[in-house]
């Protein structure tokens, strides 16, 4: 557990050592008002709830947190620090979740900084706040779900921008999967068992449900077993890198 | 500080690492007690920094074993890597980090805690004079300076066995004269093996070594015997005849 924290807090004071977290929570906090303001209708609608705040956290973390997650490992077999962390007395499973959580806390406090959002809305109106929380926990855990998948192609490649770049891809996919596009496709030949597995996958519908306030455990083990696959995953492709 | 008489610190058997098509390490078995400082020489691309790869833990052999304190490196390597310091080629730290932050989370990870870290760090410090640029970036540091952290963050934990890859090389002659100090100073109670390309240290620091070409071992024995295997008793002379034999061999072997 030590020697967890002990990479957290290095990693997490990676990302404040460089502009990479002030740059991100402003873009963040900008991107995620004009969502909200312009494009979502806050006003327009004249509800007072945060839907059209967290309608779009899907799209904005699809770019933003394969930004914090490209750096997770491809830096570090860029420069070499991989083959230092390596050779500490650290085990790859304790390497990989300390890394992981650095970079879970950090979109978490980028988050917790939309407190202003939560604070109009109150001033405004009389809003269902544990909805409000229920969609806070949920954009946590996607965000989570974002973060694993970055860490895993992080650590299968030595280029960042490869790193980033496939991460919004299948990041996207799992976005998609449960959009007619991507249901269509494997309609007329898939067992229906097999399209409700794909449509189960996908990121948006149990975002959607935690976001209206409905608390079901089965989305939280969805959020937990996609992290904790991708996370496995990550420990299999760092170890990978020790066979050469 | 274990018992010298016992068994060797450092245990190489058979081992072997392919990349691909390129048989990096062939067969190489060795052994180093307490109290020795082995030289690790051969050319360029011979596998002197695979080998050291290996016995650091950080790659896996593809066959052979590598035993340190005991413990198997394959089996048990969070044991191993707990007693060792490992100074890998380039001497790779955390650039965006100061140098007392960067030292600050190895004691962390070493385990060492309060006062004990706070004194161990310290002793380091002053040890390899960090002092001057204890706040600054390690990125902003001379190159001097990054091998010396780099050669901090190994020692930190006080190891029974270290492992340096090219401790001194890129440094000015005082750098080199006082790394070459450090090391003899530690020799006493540690297993130590530095590779190098520089043949004088091997005169100059070493109590054995090893010459390995084309990942096979072509000669392990003390400086002397060494020198002894060069007719003008010159010791880039015997490692010339020693590694070039090998290479050519390997080049007529070598499919076209």
């Amino acid at each position: 557990m030590n020697m967890i924290a002990a990479i957290m807090k290095r990693e997490l004071a990676g990302y404040f050592a460089t502009p990479l977290a002030c740059v991100f929570i402003v873009i963040f906090l900008f991107l995620s008002g004009i969502f909200t303001f312009y494009i979502g209708g806050f006003y327009e609608r004249g509800q007072a709830d945060l839907v059209p705040f967290f309608r779009f956290h899907p799209w904005l973390y699809l770019f933003l947190m394969p930004a914090i997650a490209m750096r997770l490992w491809a830096e570090e077999r860029k420069s070499g620090t991989i083959e230092l962390l390596m050779t500490l007395p650290v085990s790859t499973v304790q390497a990989v979740i300390g890394k992981f959580l650095a970079a879970w806390l950090f979109s978490g406090a980028a988050l917790a900084m939309t407190f202003p959002m939560w604070l109009t809305v109150n001033y405004l109106g009389a809003p269902d706040n544990s909805v409000v929380l229920a969609g806070y926990i949920g954009s946590f855990l996607m965000a989570g779900g974002f973060l694993a998948i970055g860490s895993c192609i992080s650590a299968l490649t030595s280029s960042q921008v490869i790193a980033f770049v496939v991460t919004v891809v299948i990041c996207f996919l799992f976005i998609l999967s449960g959009f007619p596009l991507v249901l269509d496709f494997f309609h007329g030949w898939a067992p229906a068992m097999l399209i409700e597995a794909i449509a189960a996958l996908s990121f948006l519908t149990h975002f959607d449900a935690i976001q209206k306030g409905v608390i079901d455990l089965r989305d939280f083990v969805y959020f937990a077993v996609l992290i904790a696959f991708w996370l496995y995953a990550t420990v299999l492709a760092v170890d990978a890198g020790k066979a050469g | 500080m274990p018992d010298p008489s016992t068994k060797p610190a450092i245990e190489v058997k058979a081992l072997d690492k392919h990349f691909g098509s390129i048989h990096a390490v062939r067969g190489l078995s060795f052994s180093v007690n307490y109290g020795e400082v082995l030289g690790f020489l051969g050319p360029n691309g011979a596998g002197k920094s695979t080998t050291m790869k290996m016995i650091s833990g950080f790659l896996q052999p593809c066959a052979g074993t590598v035993i340190v304190n005991g413990h198997d490196v394959g089996a048990a390597p969070v044991e191993v890597k707990r007693n060792m310091g490992y100074l890998p080629e380039g001497a790779p730290c955390y650039g965006e980090m100061t140098v007392a932050g960067f030292l600050g989370f190895i004691a962390e990870v070493r385990g060492l805690t309060g006062t004990e870290r706070r004194q161990r760090v310290e002793e380091i410090v002053n040890k390899i004079h960090l002092q001057s640029v204890l706040q600054q970036g390690i990125d902003g540091l001379s190159k001097g300076f990054r091998r010396r952290v780099g050669m901090a963050q190994a020692i930190l934990h006080d190891p029974d066995v270290l492992i340096m890859d090219e401790p001194t090389d890129g440094l000015d002659p005082n750098q080199k004269y006082e790394v070459r100090r450090l090391i003899r100073d530690m020799a006493r109670d540690k297993a130590i093996i530095i590779s190098t390309h520089v043949l004088e240290e091997v005169d100059a620091l070493c109590s054995r070594a090893i010459i390995i070409a084309a990942g096979r071992k072509v000669f392990d024995g003390s400086p002397a015997e060494l020198r002894a295997c060069a007719e003008d008793k010159d010791i880039d002379t015997a490692f010339r005849e020693l590694t070039s034999k090998t290479e050519q061999a390997q080049g007529a072997a070598r499919p076209t």
